[in-house]
C-alpha cells in the first residue's frame, strides 16, 4: 500500500517534470533556430564592406502590427519608415523629398489635383510597385471592414471622399485616389492642403501589394514572412509578438546604394537600467536615458541629446460638467500660465533634455519655404514673471469675488509625471498667495475619461504632431473640436485656424501668419493653455554609430543614411 | 478517490466559470478603450472600430458571445498585436515563463528546505541565525531590487551570466531562476524549521529516539515528511505567484515571457488579452491546489480524500 502511493508520488512528480521539460525545451529549440539564420546571414554578408555594417538597437516596445492601414504606434511607425516608402520620403534636414514618386507632381491651378510618376521601383519579391499599390492601400485603409484607425484620421478632410466614407453615405471605393496607369497615381483632395506632400510621408499612406495582401487573407503583417517591402531594409525574424527582430538591407530598394547598413538588431528592452547595461557591455550601440540615468549620464561623452516635438502644457477646463469653473476667467489663467520657473523645472526635475516651451508649435518642426523655422515669428509669449502672475491673480480674485482659491491639478501617475506635479504645485501655490492645488494623480487610462469627460479643473497634457505643419497642433482647439474638451471657444481664433486650411491654403505666407496669429492668441492674449516645456530625448551612442537621422514625426528615425565608421 | 476526483473536476468548472464572469465584467467597467486612437477618432469612425471588434453591443451580448467561444476554446484576437490570436501569443510566450518560474521555485524550495532544516536541528546556534538571516533577506528585499544587483554583479562587473535578452539559451534563464528563487527560499525555509521544531518535540519523536534511531533517520524518515505538509499547501500559491509574479524579473531581463504581457494588457485594455491570461493563470492555480489535495493523502494517510459523502 504504502509502496503503491510512493511510487504515484513518483510518476506524478516525472510527469510534471517531463510537461515543465517540454515547455522549456520548445522555447529553447526555438531560439536555437533563431541564432542559426542570424550566423548565416552574417557570414553571406561580410564580404560588402571593409567593415562589418551591422547596428545594434534597443527598441522600448513590441511591434503590434505591420500593416499600414492598421499602426497606431511608435515603434509601428517607426519600422515601417525603414521597410517600406511612399511617395514622399523625409531627408536628412526633414523636409519631405520625392522618393516613390518619380520628382515632384504635377498639381492642378486649384491646389486639388494631384499626378504623381510612379518611379522604377520594386517590391522585395521582385515585382514593380505600380501607382495601383497606392490606389488599393489607400482604400483599403478606408475600408470599413479594415477598421483602420488611423487611415479615416489621416485622410479626414484631406483626401476627396473621406468624410463622407467615414460616415457612411459613401462607398470607400469612391475615395478620391485613382491609378491612371501603371505609372501614374491622380489623387484628388477635398480642399487645398498645403502640407499634402510632407504627409505622403507618413505612414498610413504607404503602398500595398493588392495580389500579396489578398492572397495572405487574414495572415497578411502577421510576421515577417507575411509582408512585402519597398523600402530601404526589409524585416526578418519577426513572429509576430516577440521582443527581437532585424532589418536586412533590401536589395530590391530602388536606392539601394545610398544604404550602408546590411544588418539592424533589435531587442525589446523596457528597463532602461537594463538597456544601459546592455550599451556598456557592448551589446547594443544605442540606449534610451530615462529619469534617473539622464542624471547619472548627463557627462558622458556618448551622450547625444535629440530634440522632440512633442509640448506639454496646461489645459484649463473651463467648464467642468457643464459648471463653470475658475479658470473661464482669464486672470486666473493668465496668473497660472506665468507662475512657475519652466527653466528650473526642465534643468533639475525633468532633467531629460526638455526645454521651456513659451509657445505651442515646438521649434524645429515646421519651416516656410526659405526654411526659418515657425518659431522665429511669434518667439516667446506667457514666460514666467512671479509679479505679473501675481498682480493677475489678485485681479482675478476680486473678478471672482474670492479671496482663495482650490484648484485640482490632474496628472499622470509615472514616476516624472508625479515630480513635475509636486514641483508645479509648489510652484504656482508660493507664487500665486491663496491659490491651494490639490493633486490628482491617475493612470493614463482614466485621466483619458476624465478630459473626454471635462471632470477636471486643470491637467498637464501633451501633443505630438501627426504631419508636419502647425495646424495638427492649432486644430485642437477649435470651438467643439475633438480634442479640445475644455471648453475653449474664440471666435477669432477659430476664423484665423481655419482659414489656413481655407481661403489662406495657397498662400503660404498668409497662411503662416494667421496661423502665428492664432498662437498668440491662443497663448497670450485668451491664455487658453499654459505651455509648459518641450519634450527631449537623451542616448548613449556609439561614436562609431554615424548618420542616424531623427524625425519630427511619422517615424522617429531613419536608417537609410546610417553607417559604421572606426568601430575596430 | 476516484468519486473524489470526478467531483472536484466538476467544481473546478464552475470555479472556472465563475472567474471567467466576474474578469469579464470588471474588465467592462475599467476606464478607458482598447482601440489606441480612440481620442483621435471622430464618433462615427470609432463606431466603425468598435462595431469590427463586437464592442458595439450591449455587455450581456458581448458576454455571452464570448462565454460561447469559450466553450469553443476559442480566446478571441489581441487589440494590441492587431493580427495576433490570444492563445497564439500565450503560446509564445508561456514557454519561459514556465522554465524560469519552475526552475526558480525548485531551486528556491530545495534550498528553503535544506536551511530550514539547518536551523531547526541546530536551533539557536549561529546556524539557525543564520539561516533566519536569509530568509529575512530574502522575504524583505524585492526581487527586482535583487534581480537588479544580480545583473549589476554577475553580469556586468563579472561576466559571468548574459545581462538579459533570451539569446544565450539556457545560460539566459539563470539569473531570473535566481532571482524568482528567493521568495520561495525564504518562505520554504521559515516553514520547515518551524514545522520541523514542532514535529522534533513530539511525542513519537522521543519515543523513535528511545528505540535508538539515529538522528539522520528521525530528522529525514519521521520529522522531515511532516513538516513538508504546510509547505505543501503553499507550493500551489507560490507557483502561480512566480507565474504571475514574474512580470517585473521579465521586463528588468527583458526576456519574452507571458507575466509582463499580463500587465501590459490591462494598461492597454486589451481585453482579449487580460481574460485570456487571467484565465490561464486561474487554470493554473486551480490544477496546482488540486494535485497539492491530492499530495496530501500520499503523504500523509491520517487525511483522507473521501470527503462529504460516506
Amino acid at each position: 500500500m504504502k509502496n503503491s502511493k510512493l511510487a504515484w508520488l513518483i510518476s506524478l512528480l516525472l510527469f510534471v517534470a517531463l510537461f515543465l521539460a517540454a515547455c522549456g525545451g520548445d522555447k529553447e529549440e526555438s531560439t536555437d533556430t533563431t541564432t542559426d539564420t542570424e550566423d548565416t546571414d552574417a557570414t553571406t554578408e561580410e564580404v560588402a564592406t571593409d567593415e562589418e555594417q551591422v547596428l545594434n538597437l534597443i527598441m522600448n516596445a513590441e511591434i503590434p502590427t505591420m500593416d499600414s492601414a492598421l499602426v497606431t504606434d511608435a515603434v509601428g511607425f517607426d519600422l515601417l519608415n525603414n521597410v517600406n516608402e511612399g511617395l514622399y520620403r523625409l531627408n536628412q534636414d526633414n523636409v519631405a523629398e520625392p522618393a516613390i514618386s518619380d520628382g515632384e507632381p504635377t498639381i492642378s491651378e486649384d491646389g486639388l489635383v494631384y499626378t504623381f510618376t510612379i518611379r522604377d521601383a520594386n517590391w522585395s519579391d521582385g515585382s514593380p510597385v505600380t501607382a495601383n499599390d497606392f490606389e488599393f492601400a489607400w482604400k483599403r485603409a478606408m475600408n470599413p471592414d479594415t477598421a483602420s484607425e488611423y487611415g479615416p484620421y489621416m485622410m479626414d478632410g484631406v483626401i476627396k471622399n473621406a468624410t463622407e466614407i467615414m460616415e457612411g453615405s459613401m462607398e470607400y471605393t469612391e475615395l478620391g485616389v485613382k491609378a491612371l496607369d501603371e505609372k501614374t497615381l491622380e489623387v484628388t483632395l477635398e480642399k487645398p492642403t498645403p502640407y499634402f506632400l510632407s504627409l505622403m510621408s507618413f505612414g498610413t499612406f504607404l503602398p500595398q501589394k493588392e495580389e500579396f495582401v489578398t492572397a495572405q487573407g487574414a495572415n497578411y503583417a502577421k510576421n515577417s514572412e507575411a509582408v512585402l517591402y519597398n523600402g530601404p531594409f526589409t524585416l526578418a525574424n519577426w513572429d509576430g509578438t516577440g521582443l527581437s527582430w532585424q532589418l536586412l538591407k533590401n536589395e530590391e530598394y530602388w536606392d539601394k546604394d545610398t544604404v550602408k547598413l546590411t544588418e539592424i538588431n533589435y531587442d525589446v528592452v523596457k528597463e532602461p537600467g537594463t538597456g544601459v547595461n546592455l550599451y556598456s557591455e557592448g551589446q547594443k550601440d544605442k540606449a534610451p536615458l530615462t529619469g534617473e540615468f539622464a542624471m547619472q549620464y548627463a557627462a558622458d561623452p556618448d551622450l547625444i541629446h535629440e530634440s522632440e516635438t512633442s509640448v506639454f502644457y496646461f489645459k484649463y477646463n473651463q467648464e467642468r460638467l457643464g459648471e463653470k469653473t475658475p479658470l473661464a476667467n482669464v486672470n486666473i489663467r493668465e496668473a497660472i500660465s506665468k507662475a512657475f520657473n519652466k527653466q528650473d523645472l526642465v534643468d533639475v526635475v525633468l532633467a531629460n533634455g526638455s526645454v521651456p516651451a513659451n509657445y505651442l508649435i515646438p521649434k524645429d518642426f515646421t519651416f516656410d519655404t526659405d526654411g526659418n523655422d515657425f518659431r522665429d515669428v511669434n518667439g516667446d509669449m506667457a514666460e514666467f514673471n512671479a509679479d505679473e502672475a501675481k498682480a493677475a491673480f489678485e485681479k482675478g480674485l476680486s473678478d471672482l469675488g474670492v479671496s482663495e482659491l482650490q484648484i485640482e491639478l490632474l496628472n499622470g501617475d509615472t514616476e516624472s509625471a508625479k515630480k513635475t506635479g509636486e514641483y508645479l504645485k509648489n510652484q504656482l501655490e508660493t507664487n500665486l498667495p491663496g491659490l491651494t492645488v490639490k493633486l490628482k494623480e491617475v493612470p493614463f487610462n482614466v485621466r483619458l475619461d476624465l478630459d473626454t469627460n471635462q471632470d477636471y479643473d486643470m491637467q498637464i497634457a501633451g501633443w505630438g504632431p501627426d504631419y508636419q505643419d502647425p495646424y495638427t497642433f492649432m486644430n485642437l482647439w477649435l470651438t467643439g473640436g475633438g480634442n479640445n474638451k475644455m471648453s475653449f471657444s474664440n471666435a477669432d481664433y477659430d476664423k484665423l485656424v481655419s482659414s489656413s486650411v481655407n481661403e489662406l491654403a495657397l498662400d503660404p505666407e498668409a497662411r503662416w501668419q494667421a496661423l502665428a496669429d492664432a498662437e498668440k492668441l491662443l497663448i497670450e492674449e485668451e491664455y487658453g493653455i499654459g505651455p509648459i516645456y518641450q519634450r527631449g530625448l537623451m542616448h548613449l551612442q556609439k561614436p562609431y554609430v554615424k548618420g542616424i537621422v531623427a524625425h519630427p514625426f511619422g517615424g522617429d528615425y531613419s536608417y537609410k543614411w546610417a553607417y559604421i565608421e572606426g568601430k575596430n | 478517490m476516484t468519486k473524489y476526483i470526478i467531483r472536484r473536476i466538476v467544481y473546478m468548472f464552475i470555479t472556472l466559470f465563475l472567474i471567467a464572469t466576474a474578469t469579464f465584467f470588471l474588465m467592462k467597467a475599467l476606464p478607458g478603450s482598447p482601440i489606441s486612437s480612440a481620442s483621435k477618432l471622430p464618433p462615427s469612425q470609432l463606431a466603425v472600430v468598435e462595431a469590427k471588434y463586437g464592442l458595439d453591443q450591449p455587455i450581456p451580448v458581448q458576454y455571452a458571445k464570448y462565454m460561447l467561444n469559450l466553450a469553443k476554446g476559442d480566446l478571441g484576437n489581441s487589440f494590441q498585436f492587431k493580427n495576433a490570436s490570444v492563445t497564439e501569443l500565450i503560446m509564445n510566450r508561456l514557454g519561459v515563463s514556465v522554465l524560469i518560474g519552475s526552475q526558480g521555485l525548485i531551486l528556491g524550495v530545495a534550498l528553503g528546505i535544506l536551511l530550514g532544516m539547518i536551523a531547526a536541528l541546530r536551533q539557536n546556534t549561529i546556524w539557525d541565525y543564520g539561516s533566519t538571516l536569509i530568509a529575512i533577506i530574502g522575504i524583505s528585499i524585492p526581487s527586482f531590487v535583487f534581480a537588479t544587483l544580480l545583473q549589476y554583479w554577475l553580469a556586468v562587473e563579472w561576466s559571468i551570466f548574459p545581462v538579459g535578452l533570451w539569446k544565450d539559451g539556457w545560460m539566459s534563464s539563470i539569473l531570473p531562476s535566481i532571482a524568482l528563487a528567493m521568495g520561495p527560499l525564504a518562505t520554504a525555509s521559515r516553514f520547515i524549521r518551524t514545522e520541523m521544531i514542532e514535529v522534533l518535540s513530539s511525542d513519537y519523536i522521543t519515543l523513535a529516539k528511545s528505540k535508538g534511531a539515529n538522528g539522520f533517520e528521525i530528522a529525514f524518515k519521521h520529522a522531515f515528511r511532516n513538516a513538508l505538509i504546510p509547505l505543501i499547501t503553499v507550493l500551489g500559491p507560490l507557483a502561480a505567484g512566480l507565474l504571475t509574479g514574474s512580470l517585473v524579473i521579465e521586463q528588468i531581463f527583458a526576456i519574452p515571457g507571458i507575466g509582463e504581457q499580463f500587465v501590459k494588457a490591462i494598461m492597454s485594455n486589451d481585453f482579449s488579452i487580460i481574460m485570456g491570461t487571467t484565465l490561464f493563470f486561474s487554470v493554473f492555480l486551480i490544477v496546482i491546489i488540486f494535485v497539492v489535495d491530492v499530495l496530501y493523502g500520499i503523504i500523509d494517510p491520517r487525511i483522507r480524500l473521501s470527503g462529504g459523502s460516506k
